[in-house]
Parts: C-alpha cells; sequence; structure tokens
C-alpha cells in the first residue's frame, strides 16, 4: 500500500510551508501524489524522480565535453582547486540544510575562501540595513493572528510565495484576526500592477527607484508635516490616507522584497522602511518582515553569524579573522572586479542568476558546480557533482522567512550512492586535510558531538 | 621630511591588500624592513618587497615619513589605512580603502580611486585629482559612528553613500555626485559643487549639506524656509536654505528641535 507521509516540509520558497502530505510508493523509493502544496512545491516532489537526473559526477574533459567520473575524483578535484586557488569564492546554499552550510563553512576555512549566499544578490541589503538600523521583526504566526493592517512593498507573494497569503498574510483567520481577509486591510506598494497589488484594498504605484522618496514621505506625514502635493509619483492625499490606515492599524505589518532591495539605494530603502516601523510603533504596534526567497535563505544567515559572526559575504582569506564588506566581499563584486580565481555553485544557479559579465570573469578560472539538477551553472562548469535533494531525499533543519527554524524530513530514499551536501563536503574537508596533512578537527568535533548525544539518549 | 619611493614592479594576479603602506608601518624602519613588511594577496601571505621597488629612506617618526607611489595602484587596495602622520602621494589610481580609518597625515591620489575612500576616518586630510566610486567617507557596515574628523576633496566626481553616518569633518565633491549625501548623518559638512541625483540627507539629523549645482529630486522631508548669502570653499553664493529629514528624530536644544541643513545654489 502506498503511503501518506504527513507533516513534510517543501524545499521551495521562503514560506518554507510545513503541511505538506506526500503520498509514496510501495517500496518507498518513489513520489507518486503530493497535498497542500502549491504547484511550484508538487514540482520538486516530481522532478526529484526525473529519469534524467545525474547520478555521478562530471567532468569536463580537454575536447569540452562533460565525462562522468567517481565521487573520489571529484572530491579529490574539488580539495586541490580549493587550495591551490589564492582566493576561492563559494557561493550558493538557497536550497539546502543548515547541515551542509556548517559543513560547506568549515570547507571555506580551510581553503580560505570568501563565503557568500545568495542574499548577496537578493537581501543582502537587508541585512545592511539590520546592522545599521535593527530589525523590529516577529513571526508569520504573529502576522496571522494579529496583523490587520498588511503592506506589500516591493513584492509579489502571489506569485513569489504562492502560499504566503493563504497561510500567513491575507486569508488565513487567526486569533484577533477571526474574519480573515474581511479584517484585513492590504495596501501594496509597487511600480506594476502584480496579482498582488490587484487583492489590494489601496495599490501606490510608486515610481520606479523612488521608494525611498515615498518611505521619507510617510515619515514626514506621520510626524505631522506637511509634503509636496505629490511623492514618487503619488498624491499627497493617497499617501495622507495610507499613513491614516497605518496609525489606526492595531497591528501593522510590512513586507519587503527586490523592489527594495534592488533598486538604486538598496539597503538604504530597507533602512528607511525600518525607521518608519520604528516610528509606527509611537502610534501601534509595527512589524516588517524580508520577503526571504528560498525555503532555507534564512538558513545560511544562522549558521554563519554563529560561526563566524557575519551572515553572508565573509571573506576567510586571512585565516586569523573573518571580514565581511559587501561592495568588496560580495560575489558580484568579486566577480566583476577580478578578484577570485576559484569558483564553487553550490545548491543554486549563478549561471542563470549572476550578470553575464561576471559569470565570464568566473569562467576564466576553475568552476565547479553542487547541485542535484541540470542548471546553466552545472553546464558551464567544470565540474557537476550531484547531491540528493534536500526536504525530497534528505532531512535537515531549515529557517523560515522569519528565522524560525523548522525540522524538514525525507519522504523517499536518494538514489544510490548519491551524498547529502553535508556528507559530500565532510569528505572534501577530510581530503583537504589529508592534503595539508592537517587534523580533521571538526570531524573529530562532530563526531564527538554525536557520540556525546547518543550517549544522553 | 624623509622621503621613500614605491616603484611597482608586479601588477598582482588579483587584488594586493597593503595594509601596511602607512608612514607609521615605514617609520623607522631600513629599506630592507620595509621590503619585509606584510601584504597578502587572496590568502598567501606576500612581502612588499615582491610588488615594489623600494628606494629612499624613512624617517624616525610617521610624521618625518613621505611615501611616494610612483606607478598605478589600480590594484592595491588599504593604502594609508589606520594612519596617524605623515604623507603618501599615489602618482596614478587607487583602489578601495584609501585612507580606510585614517587619523592624521595628508593622502594625496593623482588620479581615481575605487570605493571605501576616507571611511570611518577621523582626521587628516584626502585629495583625489580623479574620481571616487561609492561610499566615500562613510561609516563601516553596521556602525552609527562613521567619520568624525579631516577632509576629503574629490576633484572630479563620486558614487553613491556620500558621509553615510558622518558625525564630522568635511567632504568635498568637486563634480557631480550620484544619490544618498549624509544619509542618518548627525554631523560634519559635504558639499557637491556640481548635481546630485536626489535622496541628500535623507534620515539626517543634523549636519549642513551644501549643493552648488542641482538636486534632480528633493526628499518630501526637506522644507525649505528661507535664502541665504553664504560663502563656501571659495564659492560665495545666494543658496535657498531647506532643513529637514523632517520624517526624522531630531534633537532639542534650548526648548528648540535642531534640524540638518541643506543648502540648494540658486540659480
Amino acid at each position: 500500500m502506498p503511503k501518506w507521509i504527513t507533516q513534510v516540509g517543501c524545499p521551495y520558497c521562503g514560506a518554507s510551508c510545513d503541511d505538506l502530505e506526500v503520498l509514496v510508493s510501495d517500496d518507498g523509493k518513489r513520489v507518486l501524489e503530493t497535498r497542500n502544496a502549491c504547484a511550484i512545491g508538487n514540482e520538486i516532489f516530481h522532478h526529484a524522480q526525473s529519469p534524467s537526473r545525474p547520478k555521478r559526477p562530471r567532468m569536463r574533459q580537454p575536447d569540452g565535453s562533460m565525462k562522468e567520473v567517481s565521487y573520489d575524483e571529484a572530491i579529490d578535484y574539488t580539495a586541490k582547486t580549493l587550495l591551490a586557488a589564492k582566493k576561492p569564492l563559494i557561493y550558493g546554499f538557497g536550497s539546502t540544510n543548515c547541515e551542509g552550510m556548517s559543513a560547506v563553512a568549515r570547507v571555506a576555512e580551510k581553503g580560505g575562501a570568501v563565503l557568500d549566499n545568495c542574499a548577496s544578490i537578493c537581501h543582502g541589503p537587508s541585512f545592511l540595513a539590520i546592522f545599521d538600523n535593527g530589525y523590529p521583526s516577529c513571526t508569520l504566526g504573529e502576522v496571522k493572528n494579529r496583523a490587520d493592517v498588511v503592506v506589500f512593498w516591493g513584492c509579489n507573494p502571489m506569485h513569489a510565495h504562492p502560499r504566503h497569503t493563504s497561510r500567513y498574510s491575507i486569508f488565513p483567520r487567526g486569533t484577533f484576526t477571526a474574519k480573515g481577509q474581511m479584517t484585513r486591510t492590504i495596501i501594496s506598494v509597487d511600480p506594476r500592477e502584480t496579482d498582488t497589488a490587484k487583492l489590494a484594498d489601496h495599490h501606490l504605484m510608486v515610481k520606479q527607484g523612488h521608494d525611498y522618496d515615498l518611505f521619507d514621505a510617510f515619515r514626514t506625514v506621520i510626524r505631522g508635516h506637511d509634503i509636496p502635493d505629490e511623492v514618487a509619483g503619488i498624491p499627497k492625499k493617497t499617501i495622507v490616507d495610507a499613513a491614516k490606515v497605518m496609525k489606526n492599524a492595531r497591528f501593522v505589518m510590512i513586507f519587503f522584497g527586490m523592489g527594495c532591495t534592488h533598486t538604486d539605494g538598496r539597503n538604504h530603502n530597507v533602512d528607511i522602511a525600518i525607521s518608519l516601523t520604528r516610528d509606527l510603533n509611537a502610534y501601534t504596534k509595527a512589524s516588517i518582515m524580508a520577503m526571504r526567497g528560498h525555503y532555507n535563505i534564512a538558513g545560511p544567515g544562522q549558521v554563519w553569524s554563529w560561526q563566524f559572526g557575519f551572515p553572508y559575504c565573509i571573506d576567510l582569506s586571512k585565516g586569523t579573522h573573518a571580514h565581511m564588506n559587501p561592495g568588496e566581499t560580495s560575489s558580484i563584486d568579486l566577480a566583476m572586479r577580478g578578484e577570485v580565481d576559484c569558483f564553487v555553485n553550490v545548491g543554486t544557479d549563478a549561471g542563470a542568476h549572476f550578470p553575464i559579465r561576471a559569470v565570464e570573469q568566473l569562467k576564466k578560472h576553475p568552476f565547479i558546480t553542487v547541485d542535484p539538477n541540470i542548471c546553466m551553472a552545472s553546464e558551464i562548469s567544470d565540474l557537476h557533482i550531484p547531491v540528493r535533494v534536500v526536504g525530497v531525499e534528505e532531512p535537515g533543519v531549515v529557517y523560515r522567512m522569519d528565522n524560525v527554524p523548522i525540522q524538514f524530513k525525507k519522504v523517499v530514499d536518494g538514489p544510490e550512492g548519491v551524498p547529502s551536501d553535508e556528507e559530500l563536503f565532510d569528505r572534501v574537508y577530510e581530503r583537504m586535510c589529508e592534503l595539508t596533512e592537517t587534523e580533521p578537527i571538526w570531524l573529530l568535533a562532530k563526531d564527538h558531538a554525536k557520540a556525546a548525544t547518543n550517549a544522553e539518549q | 621630511m624623509a622621503q621613500i619611493t614605491l616603484k611597482p614592479t608586479k601588477v598582482p594576479e588579483l587584488y594586493l591588500e597593503g595594509y601596511n603602506i602607512t608612514p607609521d608601518a615605514f617609520a623607522g624602519k631600513s629599506l630592507m624592513e620595509i621590503a619585509d613588511l606584510d601584504a597578502h594577496e587572496g590568502k598567501i601571505k606576500v612581502k612588499l618587497g615582491d610588488y615594489f621597488e623600494i628606494a629612499g629612506q624613512s624617517g624616525d617618526t610617521a610624521e618625518e615619513t613621505a611615501i611616494n607611489i610612483d606607478g598605478d595602484c589600480s590594484r592595491i587596495k588599504y593604502i594609508g589605512n589606520k594612519m596617524s602622520a605623515g604623507s603618501i602621494t599615489i602618482n596614478g589610481n587607487a583602489d578601495m580603502y584609501v585612507g580606510g580609518w585614517m587619523k592624521g597625515g595628508k593622502i594625496h591620489v593623482m588620479g581615481n580611486v575605487d570605493s571605501f575612500c576616507g571611511i570611518a576616518m577621523e582626521g587628516g586630510e584626502i585629495v583625489v585629482e580623479g574620481n571616487a566610486q561609492n561610499h566615500v567617507g562613510c561609516a563601516y557596515r553596521g556602525d552609527w559612528r562613521g567619520m568624525r574628523g579631516g577632509t576629503i576633496r574629490i576633484k572630479g566626481s563620486a558614487g553613491n553613500d556620500i558621509g553615510t553616518f558622518m558625525l564630522g569633518g568635511t567632504i568635498i565633491i568637486e563634480k557631480d555626485a550620484f544619490i544618498h549625501v549624509s544619509t542618518h548623518a548627525e554631523g560634519g559638512t559635504v558639499v557637491i559643487k556640481g548635481n546630485v541625483q536626489g535622496r541628500v540627507g535623507g534620515q539626517m539629523v543634523k549636519g549642513d549639506i551644501y549643493v552648488l549645482g542641482s538636486v534632480q529630486y528633493m526628499l518630501p522631508g526637506f522644507k525649505k524656509v528661507g535664502s541665504v548669502e553664504q560663502k563656501i570653499d571659495g564659492t560665495e553664493a545666494t543658496f535657498t536654505h531647506y532643513i529637514g529629514d523632517l520624517g526624522e528624530r531630531h534633537p532639542k536644544s534650548k526648548g528648540k528641535e535642531v534640524y540638518a541643513n541643506l543648502y540648494v545654489q540658486e540659480a
């Protein structure tokens, strides 16, 4: 009998839904059906079963073709390449678990690499704003139960986070929001009429690239000052009315996305949004949250902040301390300036996401991709190492967009002989230690921790 | 003043972190000792002597040491980092962090500089004959104590984030600037002699900004209060006086709120 597995986590967007149900075959090897998942989440579970999925590493040959090699060869090549490079860049981690991120961090430390994650081209500016101005945030549960005014600024969850609005932000009925959508006033600030904007009670069609001006206008109005007749393409009356809606709310929730972090000003757009949230708290309760993109992209921020003190753009090349300064140590800047001489792309597709000039620069040096699937990065790589799919074939801890950790399950077994990210990078670390004739201290520490946990149980 | 000349002999494959190229590190050292000072190219620890031909003589103290770099430093970071006295002249371009965390002395760059020039500067003087990239005289990430003193003069144009979290000192951009001037500033003076696109004085608490050209997009938090005659950096003109950022918190002095001032030259 096929079996339904419940409370399964979804390895797609930052909403990290943990209420999926997956029907697996008798032998526990195939996913037959899913319930509760959005179209994209459903596809991830089925895609993992694809017969065309690579199951062995592939190495680029002198004639340009790709040839299957063993995992040992791939691990040896990765270890040697990282050790030989003057300044390797290890980037990615949108789609893997915290265990994998932790293992990669040890490899980066050993290789004197720069360690960066997808936040670099996503919510990295939000980190900078949070460093500068704090983060008055909450959990998605509080949004569901309390928020009666929800602002979506430069984000479109109807497409990017398909179940966000039904689970947390617009439709659900919560403790103090018993009538669901009826209780909530939705404000969308977006230069386009997105599907989220169509759902909103108020849509402020801000002039592209002028979010900062509009935030400043809101703050000025809330402090009781006058503003010009039009700001960022929005009439004064609309701004004053929307400010009134926010001031009179019981709980204002501001969600922001790439519209803030990747238009001119970047971190400053988020910074002033945080200032606005603080201002609103003089009148009511207000909170703010980044619409993180991937199901565990909040993970590297948590894991590496604990390991190194910084969430992203971590330059470990000195060996004695970590240095972080986006603009210098961020992946795109490093690539564009020709500041790195080895690139390892893990659990993401830099080939598709980076500007072409950055990819061209990176391609001048060894280029390695670690990803379960064929993607643009894997196809231009010198080495592609497939791994198990987290959330489908590999369990692990992930952090949801509100930084709540969730234990994800595995539902089926991975392809035979294919390691997880954690296993792969532990082996790379071990090989690097062999090559440099050093003690694999982090593996010993891990064994020690495991033994201690088992003894307790 | 004792003169030391560095002549670049090799272009780094990646970028050289020349954090020891300062009068403070050179003072009282022989040429051999200077050539033996550390630098980094990626994770590889190198010596200054691997990249420069070093001639001349250093002074006994930083104050008596003048460093002259005879060539291009486009791929060298951290020149004049944390220096407290003496001088550095760069006959060419320089990369990031020129005069970063600088406390005193003078840096003169004949070409352009990259980003983070004068980051978290406390004193001294930086003059750049060419253009600067972003973050001139800004704070380090997460630090609310930005530039505290000294003067930065960029004779060309500059990018975004000029004087972020500035507390004191002066920044003069002789041509145009992009966006974000004195964001979050609580002091100091920024003079832009050309045009600025916008976001001038956002979240600014205290301090002064002078724009001798135009501001394409004024922030709504700035209010016109009058017109004043002023002389700034040798230019005497009539300026429209704005106060702001009215959206930001402001301290009170003698019962009156203190605002930041923005002066825009009248056409």
